[in-house]
Formats: structure tokens, C-alpha cells, sequence
């Protein structure tokens, strides 16, 4: 199986699904000619040409809101968000029309839109360039909010974000592009929206989180598995909705259980995941449950010390894990 | 008087359909007043003085495949476009038979795809980017169909409408934009909107042609988006038409226009009313003769009572179908 990167995974999955339908297209900014700003549509323009390699204007609202358009005709749009940060103009498209369109049309109408934005910091991206939006659409119903943390899963759920009949933002991070790789199928296959997966199996602690803080977690699990911590780790895959199952199944298990995000933590994914054990795993808990989340800051700043001190990194999960198995 | 339509290629027939259309709208509308004013249904928001415009736009488009993005006082675009009496009644009564929302809309938010009608919602102007998005697909598929959406003065003024308008321009896409200045928005008079003299002349801005024109006076309108069906269907691009006419009611039945605006303004308003301008056009034509005019009444108020009386005892919708489509429903259960 051949080992690749995780921005070569969403070209793969892109480049896939336009030759299995001529219903999807892509649009976005830089997108065409560039194949670009992070080379996620490198190639396709050649291949499929700008009919359905669309170059817009400077015009996120738009962006969205024509995607929308084409979704109900039938249309597979893809659109792309330069960066997540740039996805406000467009927030009321995205809430106020495609999340509600099936429902308030009782039916009659739906808006099968795929939104990708790379989000995510570590990069020096600063304030505008750097941030975790996944919040502001997790309570949106109507919406499906996918992140994936490798390259097969990125492959696999942006197919079938593709594939599927209702609006799904579909967020990347960006310092996970180049530096994640792994093994992919050339084969066509799909994977589950709403389905966490349990990256590592494990009975005394649990740690449940997405994205690039999935590595930091696995690798913080590797040292505490030589002294003898083996840690159970969560990867939620879909923010939104959550899948509670597996959730509670693995908060019961292991009786210990460290949330981790790279956005702020009030208000956050992980609040949620928080507020779903708490209802439903109290007498199972053997401690209370721990988040480790960005720091109350309105975003990541630019300079290195600043940076590094908001990030996520495996050294600051690693000691939220170690202080959980000792409680 | 002159007949002007025989020029333009419009039978008796059909001039006579326009008007009827128009009546019915304004004769719906009336209705929806008395209904809320007896505390039977609980909002309306009015067409009242917009009839021309909607009517004559609607008739100079292709009503058996172009897609058409209202806003919520476009009752006479959406008659035109297949929508019933007993539809529109259902829809403000909110009953489970809605065919726009199943009784889970405000009135005025218009949908139903058999006649391609786009659903709307109440943030104004996000339908441009989505007739945009339609027109699209229609070039990309190589489709003769075009899309045409309307909105007010004051929506201009909105993001929306202008990144959809730029993008129609820079694609060259098949989509009407038809504004209705009704000159108010809410209580602020369009002076207090536009930054520009004319809504038309933001055209410009868009690579488009931009009119002005008389939205008292169907046929105009229709001359007009005629013309623009045509240059979108010959792939020449995006037109925007400004209609001008007044909104005689208040904003909706929650707002009281005295306000903010003179009796006097309203009453000099009501002389241009197209129900009696167009009224006049069609008696001096020999269009509508008096005998067709009591019947077409007669036949009109029957139509409203039995879709009132139906809408009125219709079902609503059972509280717990709240919950559905929120997704679709093949994978509700996997999602929820």
C-alpha cells in the first residue's frame, strides 16, 4: 500500500470522485491554474479543465452561496475556503441556507455541498491563519462537520462527504498536510461520517480527540505504554454530530478520560464530549474528566514564544496523561 | 388607448392571463389581511402595488424549465409558476400540507421544487449567490434553462447580492436579477439605502446591463425580462432590471407605516396602482370585457373561499414531526 501525505490524500480523494461523477466540481480561490495555496487541487485543473476547476473571485459568500446554488440542482460542489479563518463571509450561507435547507423545505429541497478549508495552527499563521473554527457550526443540526487525522481518513470520509445528500464542512489542518503520511489504498472505499475510531486500544486511560492532536496523543501513548499506562485513544473523526456510542463506551471502560482540542476550551468540541460523559458515565468515572484545550486567547499569535505557548504539542499531552493515570 | 402588446407579439390571450394573475394576487393578499385581522392567521407579509412587476417578469420567462429564486412578497411569481390558491392558503394557515415548508416557514417563504420555485429564507439576498449557482450548473450542463431572482431596493444593498452579481459577471452566467423598489425598506426610504442614484446603475460595477423601469407596468417588465431571457439563453450573460413601484401596505401586518411615511404619500401612491392602470389598459383594449371582468371576480373569490375554508381545516403538522429531515432520512439513524 503505498505511504503518502495527507494533502495528497484530499487530491487523491478529489481526483477520484470527478472521474466517478462528472456531477462534481470544484471551486475556490486559487484553486485552478496555482492548484492552490497549499497545492490540496494540484493537477486537476489539467485534468479536468476550469469548467469544473472553477477559479472565483476573492468572494467567500459567494463561494459558498453558488455552491449551494449547483447543490440543489444537483450539482456535487466542492468548494474551497482558503483558510478556515476566511470561512466568515460566508457563515450566513453556510448556517443560515445550507444547514437548513432540507428542513425548511420539509424535504423537498437538499443541498448536498461538500466546504473544505485547511485549518489549524503551527505554522505561523498568526491570528488569521491559524484558527480552529469547528465550533461556531457544531450546533447547527443539518450540519456535518468532518476532520480527519490521517491520510486514510481523509481519503475515505472526504469520498463520502462527497457522496453524501446533506452540507458537510470538512476541515484539514494544515500543519498535517506535509508532515502526516501514511498508508493509503488506491482502491476506491469510503468511511463512516459520524463514526469516531479508536486509534489505539487500551484499559486505563482514555484520551478522545481529532485532528493533528491525534499524533501528539498516539505518540504521548507510546512512552506511557513503556511504563506500563496503556492509554485507549479516540479519534472523533466527525465533530458533529458526535458519535456518543463510542464515547461512552470508551469513557466506561477505562474510568478515565482526557479530552484534547487545539481551539479555546470554553464552548469547544470537547465541551460537548465533556457534558455527553457527564450524563451518561457518572458511576463509571474514576476521575474527573480533564480537558486540555488552547489557552482563552482570541487566536494564536505570531511570534514563536507566543506560538509554541498556545499550540498543542505531545509534551503538553503527555503530561495531562500521566496526571490522569495517577489520580 | 393604445394596444401596445399586439407589437410585442402578445395575444389577447395571454395579456388577459396577466392580468388575471395580477388580480388573483392582490385578491389572495386582501384576503390574508382580513384573515389576519381576525385573528385567524397569525402574520402576512404583503404584494401589494408589486404585482406588475412579479406578474409580467414571470410571463416573459420559460415557465416550463427556468428556476426562479422569490423573495416573500412574490406571490404573483409564484402563481404564474404553478403555485395554487390552496397551496399559498395552506402555507399562511401553516398547515402540514404546505407544499413550501410544511407548516415550519413564516408566509412569504416560497418553495417547491416540482415548479422550481428555490426554497428562501429570511436573511435577505442570500438567494442571489444561490440563482448564481443555479445558472451554473445550467451553462456547465449546456442546459437552455435560465434562473431568475428577485429582491429589494434595501437588499441591494446587502454582500450577497453583489459578490453573486460579480460572479454572475465574471462567468457570463444565464440569471436574471430583478429588483423590486418599492422604496421602502422597512421604515428607511431608499435615499436613506442607495449610495448610488439608481439600484441599475450598480450594474455597471458587474459587467452587466442595468435598467430602470416602470414596475407599475407589466408590460414593460415583460418586454424587458424577455429580453433578458433572451440574451442569457444566447449565453451573452447576466442582466439586472430594476422595477420601480410603491409598497402599499405596511411592511407586514406587524408594523404600522403611519409611522414613518404621510397618508397623503400612500394615497398619492394608490394612483399608479397597476391593478387599476393595467385595469384600465385591458377595458380600453377590448382585452377584458365587462361581462369576463364579474365572472373573473365571481370565479376568484370562489377559488380563495374553498382554499380557505380547506386550508383552515387542514392538520397541522403532529408536534414531534419537528424532528424530521433534519438529515436525510436514509441516514438518521446513523448520524443521530
Amino acid at each position: 500500500m503505498p505511504v503518502i501525505s495527507y494533502i495528497d490524500a484530499v487530491t487523491m480523494a478529489l481526483r477520484e470522485e470527478m472521474e466517478r461523477d462528472s456531477n462534481v466540481f470544484i471551486l475556490g480561490e486559487d484553486i485552478g491554474r496555482k492548484g492552490g495555496v497549499f497545492k490540496a487541487t494540484q493537477g486537476l485543473y489539467e485534468q479536468f479543465g476550469e469548467e469544473r476547476v472553477l477559479d472565483t473571485p476573492l468572494s467567500e459568500s459567494a463561494i459558498a452561496g453558488v455552491a449551494i446554488g449547483a447543490a440543489m440542482v444537483g450539482k456535487r460542489p466542492v468548494a474551497e475556503m482558503q483558510f478556515a479563518d476566511f470561512i466568515m463571509p460566508a457563515v450566513n450561507q453556510i448556517i443560515s441556507e445550507a444547514a437548513r435547507i432540507r428542513y425548511r423545505s420539509n424535504n423537498d429541497w437538499d443541498c448536498p455541498v461538500v466546504i473544505r478549508a485547511p485549518y489549524g495552527g503551527g505554522i505561523h499563521g498568526a491570528l488569521y491563519h491559524s484558527q480552529s473554527v469547528e465550533a461556531i457550526f457544531a450546533n447547527q443540526p443539518g450540519l456535518k462537520i468532518v476532520m480527519p487525522s490521517t491520510p486514510y481518513d481523509v481519503k475515505g470520509l472526504l469520498k463520502a462527504a462527497i457522496r453524501d445528500e446533506d452540507p458537510v464542512l470538512f476541515f484539514e489542518h494544515k500543519k498535517a498536510y506535509r508532515s502526516i503520511k501514511g498508508e493509503v489504498p488506491e482502491a476506491d472505499y469510503v468511511l463512516p461520517i459520524g463514526k469516531a475510531d479508536v486509534k489505539r486500544k487500551g484499559d486505563d486511560i482514555t484520551v478522545i480527540t481529532y485532528g493533528l492532536c491525534v499524533h501528539f496523543a498516539m505518540q504521548a501513548a507510546e512512552k506511557l505504554a513503556k511504563d506500563g499506562i496503556e492509554t485507549e485513544v479516540v479519534d472523533l473523526r466527525t465533530v458533529y454530530p458526535l458519535d456518543q456510542e463510542t464515547i461512552i463506551e470508551s469513557a466506561a471502560k477505562t474510568g478515565k478520560v482526557l479530552l484534547v482540542t487545539e481551539d479555546n476550551k470554553e464552548g469547544s468540541i470537547i465541551s460537548e464530549v465533556s457534558a455527553i460523559i457527564a450524563e451518561n458515565c457518572l458511576f463509571d468515572l474514576d476521575a474527573p474528566i480533564q480537558r486540555l484545550a488552547g489557552p482563552e486567547i482570541p487566536a494564536m499569535p505570531y511570534a514563536p514564544t507566543m506560538e509554541k505557548y498556545f499550540m498543542m504539542n505531545p509534551e503538553k499531552v503527555e503530561k495531562a496523561m500521566r496526571e490522569l493515570a495517577e489520580f | 388607448m393604445e394596444n401596445r402588446h399586439k407589437n410585442m407579439g402578445l395575444s389577447d390571450e395571454t395579456v388577459l392571463a396577466m392580468y388575471e394573475t395580477m388580480l388573483l394576487a392582490r385578491r389572495i393578499d386582501e384576503r390574508m389581511w382580513l384573515l389576519n385581522r381576525s385573528g385567524k392567521i397569525p402574520f402576512v407579509v404583503s404584494g401589494q402595488g408589486q404585482e406588475a412587476a412579479q406578474v409580467g417578469a414571470a410571463f416573459a420567462l420559460d415557465r416550463s424549465q427556468d428556476y426562479i429564486l422569490p423573495y416573500y412578497r412574490d406571490t404573483g411569481i409564484v402563481l404564474a409558476f404553478g403555485m395554487t390558491v390552496k397551496e399559498l392558503m395552506l402555507f399562511v394557515f401553516a398547515k402540514a400540507e404546505d407544499p413550501n415548508s410544511g407548516g415550519r416557514q413564516m408566509p412569504g417563504h416560497y418553495g417547491q421544487k416540482k415548479n422550481r420555485i428555490v426554497t428562501n429564507s429570511s436573511p435577505v439576498t442570500t438567494q442571489v449567490p444561490h440563482a448564481v449557482g443555479i445558472a451554473l450548473a445550467a451553462k456547465m450542463e449546456k442546459k437552455d434553462c435560465i434562473s431568475f431572482v428577485t429582491f429589494g431596493e434595501g437588499s441591494s444593498n446587502q454582500g450577497d447580492f453583489h459578490e453573486g452579481a460579480n460572479f454572475a459577471g465574471v462567468h457570463k452566467l444565464p440569471v436574471i436579477l430583478m429588483c423590486e423598489n418599492n422604496q421602502y425598506a422597512i421604515s428607511v426610504p431608499a435615499d436613506k439605502q442607495l449610495g448610488s442614484a439608481k439600484v441599475s446603475d450598480r450594474a455597471i460595477g458587474y459587467g452587466m446591463p442595468g435598467y430602470r423601469i416602470n414596475g407599475n407596468d407589466p408590460l414593460e417588465v415583460y418586454q424587458y425580462v424577455k429580453e433578458a431571457a433572451d440574451r442569457a439563453r444566447r449565453g451573452e450573460g447576466p442582466t439586472l432590471i430594476e422595477t420601480m413601484m410603491y409598497r402599499l401596505t405596511p411592511h407586514t401586518s406587524d408594523d404600522d407605516d403611519r409611522s414613518y411615511r404621510t397618508a397623503e404619500e400612500v394615497e398619492k401612491a394608490k394612483l399608479e396602482d397597476p391593478m387599476i392602470t393595467f385595469r384600465t389598459y385591458v377595458k380600453e383594449t377590448g382585452v377584458l370585457t365587462d361581462d369576463r371582468e364579474q365572472q373573473m371576480e365571481r370565479d376568484i373569490e370562489q377559488l380563495i373561499n374553498e382554499a380557505t375554508d380547506y386550508a383552515e381545516q387542514a392538520p397541522y403538522a403532529k408536534p414531534e414531526q419537528a424532528l424530521d429531515f433534519v438529515y436525510a432520512e436514509t441516514e438518521q439513524e446513523g448520524t443521530r
